[in-house]
């Protein structure tokens, strides 16, 4: 019945990846300004979104953890596979935004990169969880996982800052789409396809982030197998 | 301040007096860069006052990591660092008087640092000199209470020293970032440094407060 039903979700995804795919290349209307080029933004916002929010679903994790380590060793292990495979999807998908990012700022702006607020937050909160996966690498054992979760507050916390470092310095990314001032706001019709393609890839990322977490578990699993081997080795 | 903390902070001083490893390591180091980056741009005019604040933040920046990995690591000879964590005082006190002995080592380091500098770039300054005694000391303190934490965190991995750098320099982006402004802004006279010594100083409060929060969680990690 699990299988059937992680099945069905599998190919929910796909169907949902190509509905999206369609919508995006040949229904939406073409942008009065922009031409072509503005079809970038049904992966670029969407992918910014999956990031963000698995970023903050890695933070969430990472405070459990920290809550969970001595009272309830079970759930701290849940939470830590959570903080560990959010992390790592979520830098997959800033890796794209990162990428089509640029693609779209030399058409748009003539530029690949500025040093604007949201471009460089999303770099620098792309940097951060790096140096967090490249942490998880180089330690070892079970103190890992409170390590990281430690940097990962505090690489959260460094994200407003950088935030607002940067407005005060320069701006120069497109004024808020959605919720702006005037001039804000979407055809109908292009925010149909966004919506379309923001459902397709929030459901690809929750299918890679749960075979992630699911990895995570049987390592975590092992690992315990393995250690209680080696004490009864010794007994 | 209890007894541990001037036990710490006495102990470290002194070391360093006896040794002067990571003083005259990042003093060399420091001075380097700053020949280094003076050859390659070759700064002269209004260029080497814009370019100046920033050589002089990423030449401390870079300088004070050899004695940040140094602060820690001296304390795994002869299992110091195991006293440490089984003595009964707060790690919290342990930790702020690392940054405290720290913090003096990297001024005293600038503080030297600064009359070559003078020399190498031409400078004179435009704006209020009396207002880099605001934004050094607070840009060092970021720089070494953040780096103290990381170094304590990155201690019993593989790599540590390479780490240390790797956990640290992110984090560290936006007072890199405002210290940098700031300085800039009082060598060339333009604009105001206020808003970014508050930015520093709210960095400061924010990590400071986190850094002794979690300290203990980081020092006893199993």
């Amino acid at each position: 019945m699990k299988k059937l039903a992680f099945g069905f979700y599998v190919a929910l995804v796909v169907v949902l990846m190509c509905w999206g795919y369609y919508q995006a290349i040949y229904v939406a209307p073409l942008d009065a300004m922009q031409g072509e080029i503005f079809r970038i933004i049904f992966y670029h916002v969407p992918s910014a979104a999956v990031a963000f929010s698995f970023f903050a679903v890695s933070l969430t994790a990472s405070l459990a953890f920290l809550a969970f380590r001595r009272s309830h060793k079970e759930w701290a292990q849940i939470s830590d596979a959570w903080a560990l495979a959010a992390a790592e999807v979520g830098t997959v998908f800033c890796t794209v935004v990162l990428i089509t990012g640029p693609l779209w700022g030399r058409r748009a702006w003539g530029i690949w990169w500025t040093w604007d607020a949201r471009l460089t937050t999303t770099l620098v909160l792309w940097l951060i969880y790096v140096s967090y996966l490249l942490l998880r690498r180089f330690a070892a054992g079970p103190q890992v996982q409170t390590l990281a979760a430690v940097l990962g507050i505090f690489g959260a916390l460094d994200v407003p800052i950088v935030y607002m470092s940067n407005r005060w310095w320069r701006t120069q990314h497109p004024a808020p789409v959605f919720g702006g001032g005037d001039g804000s706001g979407m055809d109908p019709a292009m925010a149909r396809v966004l919506g379309w393609n923001m459902l397709a890839w929030f459901a690809w990322g929750a299918l890679v982030l749960a075979l992630r977490y699911r990895v995570e578990r049987q390592a975590q699993t092992f690992a315990a197998l393995d250690a209680q081997a080696a004490l009864d080795a010794n007994d | 301040m209890t007894s541990a903390f001037w036990t710490h902070l006495i102990k470290d001083l002194r070391i360093e007096l006896r040794s002067l490893d990571a003083f005259v390591s990042m003093l060399f180091f420091s001075l380097l860069v700053v020949v280094l980056f003076s050859i390659a741009f070759d700064p002269h005019g209004d260029f080497s006052r814009e370019i100046a604040g920033g050589v002089l933040s990423v030449a401390t920046m870079f300088a004070s990591v050899s004695a940040l990995n140094q602060a820690w690591a001296r304390e795994i000879r002869h299992q110091v660092i195991d006293a440490q964590r089984m003595a009964p005082a707060p790690g919290a006190e342990l930790f702020l008087a690392k940054v405290v002995a720290n913090f003096l080592f990297v001024s005293v380091v600038q503080a030297i640092l600064a009359p070559f500098f003078l020399i190498f770039y031409n400078l004179h300054i435009e704006g209020q000199a009396a207002m880099l005694l605001l934004v050094l000391p607070l840009g060092t303190w970021a720089l070494v209470g953040n780096g103290i934490f990381f170094a304590a965190l990155s201690i019993r991995t593989r790599n540590r020293e390479l780490l240390l750098s790797l956990i640290l320099f992110p984090i560290f982006i936006p007072a890199l970032l405002a210290m940098v402004r700031a300085t800039s802004s009082i060598l060339t006279g333009d604009g105001d440094p206020m808003l970014w010594i508050k930015l520093l100083l709210g960095y400061d409060i924010i990590f400071t407060t986190v850094s002794l929060m979690l300290f203990d969680v980081v020092f006893h990690a199993e």
